[in-house]
């Protein structure tokens, strides 16, 4: 009897303690990066962002703004789908969450080592559009509908670049694993000192890196793309009757999926969690070290774009994406094939 | 955060009729504006006013004297304070036939630019604001400060300063304005290349506001247009030059007009930068007028002691930021006018918006509104 | 450019001596005025006249002449090109407040005939949209009349504290 329970707590707290990992990272880097995209903007901005709270440049912030949305009036429009409409944030959140399980953070350490990672991966990032799209609908509100559907559009659209370029990219590697994907590009060899990254392996992926980094700025709703949910401008988007902690969870699913796919670029195309230097700095914990750092290197430069430039139109920023990024995505793949067969 | 509220016309739903307003999300007032819609489209735009209305003229026939009008002036147009003033006191000038000091004359030029300077950079950064561009809004704020810390230092406030009177000013001038406006104008003068680098060139900047919202020139004449609303669409009309009042045609500056550079004529785009290079000739003429100031004299011995003008009227002209700002006054004698009448730029200018804002999407309807560059307490007074 | 003194001259041959009268105060602007019901063509005239060429009109507004017991309009127009100005008025009795509305010569009477209306109580004929602007739509009363009492309440609201 001890046994059959030892056969089910053990896989059991082995699925726990898999699930927590990702979640605690997901949280302890939100609430950094959101005290972290204050202080970015004030700099950016000539000024300091926050100070007070906490003390040394404010970095109890996010923990008081988190405090002040859970006691929030709970606010669910009157003839709102009650269901949908509560469900729709936690859903967003759980399709970012459950992609991390593919996501190599460090040598030892991969949630998940299915062979079809990255199938799996795009595959549940589309369930957010569906949220988008529920989320809008369910408010009852037609400036939310319209809100959402723009949105979804705009996420649908963006979805064909991103593919085509982590396409680009298995085509090098030859396998949809993520975590082979990282082990084939250890090492020192190209041109004897750069690390065997992918970006340094084929010139035209270095192409496919800044497509790909334009269209996961698009699927995450950032500026210059973020005229869905528009801050300044028209309707809130599809948050607009969205108050207290389900505007939190929208909050928190869009930095986990800025997270992700930063963390999925920097696997692709920079090596993962392999070390610049070769053997030195290399190993389990720093490996996890390097991941977060290229991830977060990522993530700064999507918010320095942001408090940079100013936001497009919506049909520019499909004549974007269908004009300009599809063909030449395309094109690129065909291009990378090429050098793969002839180098 | 709900902007619009949705009215059902009852009717076939192609349109659809909805309210942008009156809590607008940008810093232009309380406007609303009635679009119709098809899909994205604006078939119509009806704007609606009045919920800023302050009646500005009644009070300035009900209080007992002229001189107690120039506060309420400074109020109808808030940001651009000091120009709205200068029409007043010239009007009235003009009116009892004073003679104003040059020294006061030269100071009122000076403070009347470095307001005009205030007041484009707002506009530009709530223009960029509007767009999205989060950054130069605080650029621009962070200059407007060191204006508005100069003006608290000569008059004493930041914003609404009633100091300008009728034949002088109201406060003696500080003993180091004349250093700080000059510091100003050398560290100001980068920030303009700094803005242009960071917002007026940029390629989703232009994508945003060329060939939209065009001003074509007849239409802007017989709206009687003015400021540079008029001079972004090619008419080079500006009444310091033309109809110039006060010393300004002692000062060697130009007019810029919009050229149609990255768009078309008359486009947001070209009335944005003819804000932008306002702004360099308003330096231009601060420096000179720096220069010619004499350092001598009572800037509070020409106010006369009371303010009867005889029977007759006005109609006084000045350019503000804005526009052709106008007071027609009629005097009967009294104590207090009989009739004021304060012609705003902003009300003209926000009755073109129809006009120009035919198969314009949604977001430009908030592109064009921010290129005319309105503020409420003026149309509504 | 043109004086005053020549556009009178010019106002009479063209309207008649008894159309155009030439009026000025102790101090100030001189103005001319019209018969309330030639306004338009004048204003057209106005307009296009090679020797004037008003293409602007900067300023319409109406004021309430208490004594006489007539309401007036007075026009403040410009020309760009030649750059000559001129003022000119129409009065009307308060009882029958009518003034042909100059929209069709110089759109941007739209919104000022409107605050008139507004403000005064002078009534436009051929108005496309006379509606008051400033003040609520079912407002009672002109407010800049000299004898205008607000009123009491406002769709059950209190006016006064």
């Amino acid at each position: 009897m001890f046994e059959t329970i030892g056969n089910i707590l053990a896989p059991l707290t082995a699925i726990l303690i898999h699930a927590a990992i990702p979640l605690t990272i997901i949280l302890v880097y939100a609430l950094v990066a959101i005290w972290g995209e204050r202080k970015i903007a004030g700099f950016i901005q000539d000024r300091l962002g926050p100070m007070r709270v906490g003390g040394f440049h404010g970095w109890a912030q996010s923990i008081a703004d988190l405090l002040k949305l859970i006691q929030k009036e709970d606010i669910v429009p009157t003839d709102a789908s009650r269901f949908l409409f509560k469900f729709a944030p936690f859903m967003m959140f759980a399709a970012s969450y459950a992609a991390f399980a593919v996501i190599p953070f460090s040598p030892e350490y991969i949630g998940s080592n299915i062979n079809v990672g990255v199938f799996y991966l795009l595959a549940i990032t589309s369930i957010l559009t569906l949220s988008v799209i529920m989320a809008g609908w369910a408010s009852n509100n037609k400036w939310s509908l319209l809100g959402g559907m723009r949105s979804a559009a705009q996420m649908v659209s963006y979805e064909v670049p991103t593919i085509a370029t982590v396409l680009t990219v298995i085509v090098v590697a030859g396998s949809l694993n993520l975590m082979t994907v990282t082990e084939m590009q250890n090492g020192n060899d190209i041109l004897g000192f750069l690390p065997n990254w992918f970006i340094f392996q084929n010139p035209f992926l270095i192409v496919a890196f800044i497509i790909f980094f334009i269209s996961i700025l698009a699927e995450s709703h950032r500026v210059p793309f973020d005229l869905p949910e528009s801050e300044s401008e028209l309707v809130g988007g599809y948050q607009t009757e969205y108050s207290g902690i389900r505007w939190a969870m929208f909050m928190l699913a869009e930095y986990a999926d800025m997270l992700l796919l930063s963390l999925l670029g920097a696997t692709l195309f920079f090596g993962g969690w392999n070390s610049p230097f070769g053997e030195f700095m290399a190993g389990p914990f720093w490996g996890f070290f390097w991941f977060m750092l290229k991830g977060l290197l990522l993530v700064f430069v999507m918010m320095w774009i942001r408090w940079t430039l100013p936001r497009y139109r919506v049909d520019q920023l499909m004549h974007i994406c269908w004009s300009i990024l599809i063909p030449l995505s395309f094109v690129n793949l065909i291009l990378v094939a090429l050098w793969e067969m002839i180098f | 955060m709900i902007e619009e509220q949705i009215l059902e016309t009852g009717k076939d739903t192609r349109e659809m009729v909805i309210n942008m307003g009156p809590q607008h999300p940008s810093t232009h007032g309380v406007l609303r504006l009635e679009l119709t819609l098809d899909g994205e489209m604006v078939k119509q735009c009806r704007p609606n006013i009045g919920y800023l209305h302050r009646c500005f003229e009644k009070y300035a026939e009900s209080v007992e004297d002229y001189a107690k009008v120039i506060p309420y002036t400074d109020r109808m147009d808030y940001v651009s304070a000091m120009n709205q003033e200068h029409g007043y006191v010239i009007a009235l000038e003009k009116l009892l036939e004073v003679e104003v000091p040059e020294r006061v004359e030269y100071m009122r030029v000076i403070v009347a630019e470095l307001q005009r300077i205030a007041s484009h950079l707002l506009g530009i950064g709530t223009f960029g604001l509007d767009l999205g561009a989060f950054t130069p809004f605080l650029y621009c704020f962070t200059e407007r400060e060191k204006i508005l810390s100069i003006f608290e230092k000569a008059t004493g406030a930041r914003l609404l300063y009633n100091y300008m009177a009728v034949g002088g000013l109201m406060r003696e001038i500080p003993e180091d304005f004349k250093s700080d406006t000059a510091d100003f104008v050398k560290t100001f003068r980068p920030k303009i290349k700094e803005l242009n680098d960071l917002l007026s060139y940029n390629k989703i900047f232009i994508d945003r506001t060329a060939h939209i919202g065009v001003l074509p020139k007849d239409v802007a004449l017989n709206y009687a247009a003015s400021g540079p609303v008029l001079r972004g669409s090619g008419v080079e009309w500006d009444l310091r030059k033309d109809d110039p009042y006060s010393i300004y045609n002692r000062f060697d500056f130009e007019i810029p007009v919009g050229k149609g550079e990255v768009g078309t004529l008359g486009d947001c785009w070209d009335r944005y930068i003819v804000r932008v290079r306002e702004m360099e000739q308003s330096l231009r003429i601060i420096e000179q007028a720096l220069d010619g100031m004499p350092d001598e004299g009572d800037v509070k011995e020409g106010i006369p002691k009371r303010i009867r003008p005889k029977e007759g009227e006005i109609y006084m002209r000045t350019e503000t930021p804005r526009g052709e700002l106008g007071y027609y006054i009629i005097s009967d004698k009294g104590a207090s006018p009989y009739r004021v009448k304060a012609r705003a730029p902003s009300f003209v200018h926000l009755s073109m918006l129809p006009a120009i804002s035919k198969g314009a999407l949604i977001a430009d309807m908030v592109a064009i509104v921010g290129s005319i560059d309105i503020v409420l307490g003026e149309v509504d007074r | 450019m043109k004086e005053q003194e020549e556009i009178f001259d010019l106002l009479k041959e063209q309207l008649g001596e008894d159309s155009v009268e030439f009026m000025k105060g102790e101090v100030g602007q001189p103005w001319f005025q019209f018969p309330a019901i030639r306004i338009k063509e004048i204003a057209k005239f106005l307009r296009d006249a090679a020797e004037l060429r008003f293409n602007t009109l900067m300023c319409l507004s109406g004021v309430h002449y208490e004594k006489e017991e007539e309401l007036g309009v007075t026009y403040h127009v410009h020309s760009t090109t030649l750059g000559h100005s001129m003022a000119f008025k129409v009065r009307v009795p308060i009882e029958q407040p009518n003034v042909p509305s100059v929209e069709s010569v110089w759109k941007t009477a739209d919104w000022h005939e409107r605050e008139a209306m507004d403000m005064v109580g002078v009534m436009f004929d051929d108005h496309p949209n006379l509606k008051r602007i400033l003040t609520p739509e079912d407002w009672e009363g002109y407010p800049l009349r000299k004898d205008y009492e607000p009123q009491e309440f406002y769709q059950g609201m209190p006016t006064t504290a």
